[in-house]
């Protein structure tokens, strides 16, 4: 085992971005597409934390921003959820299907 | 002061990352993969300490495993999934999706390992005792326009929140 690199945190970031995109296309519950996309952005801050360690700070204060986002489409995602829970009484994608022609 | 045993813990957060991400897209239960979830962003936040960033960890803990996931659970709470936990719980085209994913994370591998050269082989010089100073001065200083934009993003967020949750405006 030898040092750790800024290679290891990249190739960890592709890893769990990679698993986060698996759950996205592949699970009907919509809260876990929900919390695979937290897993995308949370592989896309590990990227930016592990590069601001190589070109100075930029990259915290963007994952910080990245954070903010989070949180704001957490809450409008769920809030979505849960009205359209109140409607049609299932939480399936494939059923999710209002706006189809 | 060099810091011990750092190669071990990278690789035992980088395992406990990978292992309950991946128990987070195959449970079945939420509140399973909201707990899973849960574990993987906790070593990520000690990720973010090995790479001297602390105040980052620290907004990772507070504001990701403390605000983020109660609301999750709220929600899980809220809808009911007894009859959905019976169901199937995957799509018709999980194959395909998973290649192309699979096929993505492959190209991400092959761009990472072609580009490793270009990066620079020194790191820069972050002051570790000063991180919070300095993450604050960026944000009120050079940061400040994007620091307002996003104030106004959770302010719409919240508005659009509560318009789509209750019943009747």
């Amino acid at each position: 085992m030898g040092e750790i690199t800024t290679l290891h945190y990249l190739v960890l970031a592709a890893g769990l971005f990679m698993i986060g995109t698996i759950g996205v296309l592949t699970r009907r519950n919509v809260i876990i597409i929900l919390m695979s996309i937290e897993l995308i952005l949370n592989a896309v801050n590990l990227n930016l934390v592990a590069f601001s360690r190589l070109y100075g700070l930029h990259g915290q204060i963007f994952a910080i921003f990245v954070i903010t986002d989070a949180a704001a489409e957490a809450a409008v995602g769920l809030g979505i959820i849960i009205a359209f829970f109140r409607n049609k009484e299932t939480v399936n994608v494939d059923e999710i299907d209002l706006l189809r022609w | 002061m060099t810091p011990v045993a750092t190669t071990f813990f990278f690789y035992f957060l980088a395992l406990i990352a990978i292992v309950s991400a991946i128990a987070v897209i195959t449970r079945r239960n939420p509140v399973h993969a909201a707990l899973s979830l849960i574990v993987t962003l906790l070593s990520l936040a000690g990720l973010y300490l090995m790479l001297y960033a602390p105040f980052v960890a620290g907004v990772q803990i507070v504001l990701y495993a403390g605000g983020i996931m109660v609301l999750f659970l709220f929600v899980i709470m809220l809808v009911n999934l007894e009859q959905n936990i019976r169901e199937y719980q995957w799509n018709k085209q999980w194959m395909v999706g998973t290649i192309a994913a699979l096929a993505l994370g492959g190209l991400l591998l092959f761009v990472v390992h072609r580009g490793y050269d270009i990066f620079p082989k020194t790191f820069a010089g972050l002051p570790e005792g000063q991180n919070t100073q300095q993450v604050g001065i960026w944000l009120y200083g050079n940061y400040m326009l994007p620091f307002e934009i996003a104030s106004l993003l959770l302010l719409v967020a919240i508005v659009g929140a509560v318009v789509m949750a209750k019943k009747r405006i």
